[in-house]
């Protein structure tokens, strides 16, 4: 609560809705009325679109069936064409599908992980929570990408194990935010009512506060999908991801490096992918932290 | 304050000890160990045994740790299982390139970050305001290998201003080794220049909204001392720790971009280590890392206890 005329402002705004509206209609709305977030929502449609219909839009990234190495982009060949002739469309296409899925995947487990446990502990307070809370300062206390090669280390270079770095990796700060929610929820009224009329512990976690915790870590999971995104091309860029001849957007990054007096497309492409990615989980994550946070102006 | 500072290093011991036991448990959880890398397939019935007893691998994990660390603490981190050099000799010789580069991709960090800061905080709104959040954008869209391949392709490619890989000593040629600096250390710094500026911006902007700030211009003084004198001075106290905490960040960094530049160093010896699966480099390596990463933390903790007295006290830990 900043000034007074933002809440009058806000008030007027919610009264538009009737009593018993939906919070995650409320939040759609303030969303959607953002311009940030109809790019964003633009932005990843697009590239989820591509990612997911990759099969039908673009021809099999490994096929070597162009007719020439090094053809720029052409109605034929739309991102130009490689070394092998292979078509850069499909492969940029297929980068992205792999890029995708892999932070996807390795956020949706890892953030879920996280938030259970800090739900969890922090529910039960005491020392469970302290020592819960002393491993998650331990494993936050590595710059991510250091971490990241720790585990790769363990578990060898791959795609998989890269899904698998990102998701341990993403497990800590989860915990942490959700043992904030769980902390300023806890006290509340409606908490003790369930606790009075008799619903157990995990009840009382998932239904009642649960519910309440997870619009402000909508937010989180949007900017940690961003940072999963970079984490992922940066390793494969490093070439500890997705190995050849399977592409990845870090991998034809960093091939393109050999050819850059030959093909200027090479990394153009690619590269602007990546780029439109990373604005667009980031604009999501501005709009959605605005949309979840009402009083908040930043 | 001495007190301050000898409670910040008692500190950090379990920290580092911590740290060591994670740092050797992660090598020795990898499937599969050394010595049966080492050992070929038509190897005589033994071999393996010999191996592993050379290397000390067939005592108990607790006498391994011990005898790593007491070879640490002198100075011993190992031989390369590999290539026969000891670790730190590796160290020795890929710490330099590093550092160079660190060091000076922080100073264009600072240099160009905190002047961008403290005039988007100064004047929010304002045209440098508008740069800021133009840079801030395209540094989250363009991450650091990208724009050091776009850097490469325009500067050193299509302009050929610059040579598009190699190193040269700093001490052996100080001007061929800066022009060779110039384009990964703007790749490396531009990224950390824009976290800079915007920590420095709302640092500056919440000093400015402050009452003595307003008792300073009441007072008739110009706004180039209102706000260098009175709203800077207050405004880079939160800095000076986002400054130092970027120093694990910049290692980081160091690692891919010394992969992008082709340049010799740590990052390089890293991902060698791990792609050859070399262990003791790679426990050699990490360990020492981490322990700069904690060595840069606690001199921000203490620069931090120099520059604001409250935090001296025992009550903040």
């Amino acid at each position: 609560m900043t000034n007074s005329d933002e809440l009058i402002g806000s008030i007027t705004f919610y009264q538009r809705f009737r009593i018993g509206e939906s919070q995650w209609k409320l939040i759609l709305y303030r969303f959607l009325s953002n311009p940030q977030g109809v790019v964003a929502i633009f932005g990843i449609g697009l590239l989820a679109f591509c990612a997911i219909f990759a099969a039908v839009i673009a021809p099999d990234p490994n096929a070597q069936d162009a007719t020439a190495r090094f053809l720029p982009p052409s109605w034929d060949h739309f991102f130009g064409v490689d070394q092998m002739r292979r078509d850069m469309f499909a492969r940029t296409v297929y980068g992205l599908r792999i890029s995708l899925l892999i932070s996807f995947t390795s956020v949706a487990i890892g953030s879920s992980i996280g938030i259970i446990i800090g739900l969890v502990t922090s529910y039960i307070g005491g020392w469970v929570e302290s020592v819960a809370m002393r491993f998650v300062d331990a494993l936050l206390a590595f710059p991510g990408l250091l971490a990241a090669l720790a585990i790769i280390t363990i578990l060898g270079p791959g795609i998989r194990n890269v899904g698998i770095a990102i998701a341990f990796f993403s497990i800590p700060s989860f915990t942490r935010l959700a043992r904030g929610q769980m902390l300023s929820e806890k006290r509340n009224e409606y908490v003790v009512a369930a606790q009075t009329i008799g619903a157990g512990p995990v009840r009382v976690i998932f239904r009642h506060i649960g519910l309440n915790a997870i619009p402000p870590l909508i937010t989180q999971v949007a900017l940690f999908m961003s940072t999963a995104v970079l984490l992922e091309a940066s390793l494969s860029f490093l070439g500890l991801g997705q190995q050849p001849p399977d592409p990845s957007l870090g991998g034809l990054i960093s091939a393109s490096k050999t050819f850059l007096r030959q093909a200027w497309w090479y990394p153009l492409f690619p590269g602007a992918t990546l780029a439109l990615l990373l604005v667009s989980l980031n604009l999501f994550a501005d709009a959605s932290n605005e949309a979840t946070s009402p009083w908040v102006r930043r | 304050m001495l007190e301050f500072v000898l409670r910040r290093l008692i500190q950090t011991i379990p920290v580092l000890l911590i740290t060591s036991i994670a740092v050797f448990l992660v090598v020795r959880l990898i499937p599969g160990d050394p010595a049966d890398y080492l050992t070929s397939e038509d190897a005589p019935a033994g071999t393996y045994e010999r191996i592993q007893s050379e290397l000390g691998l067939d005592r108990p994990w607790p006498v391994q740790y011990f005898e790593w660390v007491g070879g640490v603490i002198r100075g011993d981190f190992g031989t390369s299982f590999r290539t026969k050099f000891t670790v730190s000799d590796l160290l020795k010789r890929s710490l330099p390139p590093s550092l160079e580069l660190a060091a000076v991709s922080y100073v264009v960090a600072m240099a160009f970050g905190i002047p961008l800061g403290v005039m988007a905080g100064a004047r929010p709104k304002s045209y440098w305001d508008w740069v800021l959040s133009i840079f801030t954008m395209t540094t989250i869209g363009i991450p650091n290998f990208l724009l050091g391949i776009l850097m490469l392709w325009v500067f050193a490619v299509v302009l050929n201003w610059f040579p598009v890989a190699g190193y040269v000593s700093l001490f052996e040629n100080p001007i061929e080794a800066l022009w060779r600096l110039i384009l990964p250390a703007i790749t490396l710094g531009a990224s950390q220049a824009a976290i800079l500026a915007r920590y420095t911006r709302t640092s500056v902007q919440e000093s400015m909204g402050r009452d003595y700030i307003r008792t300073a211009r009441s007072k008739g003084l110009s706004e180039r001392v209102v706000i260098f004198r009175h709203g800077l001075r207050n405004a880079l106290i939160p800095v000076v720790t986002i400054a130092g905490l970027q120093v694990g960040t910049l290692l980081s960094g160091v690692v891919i971009i010394e992969t992008v530049f082709t340049r010799p160093g740590l990052g390089r010896t890293i991902i060698e280590a791990i792609q050859n699966r070399d262990y003791l480099v790679i426990q050699g390596m990490l360990l020492f890392l981490v322990t700069l990463y904690i060595a840069v933390n606690l001199a921000v903790d203490i620069t931090y206890g120099f520059l604001d007295p409250r935090l001296r006290s025992a009550k903040n830990d």
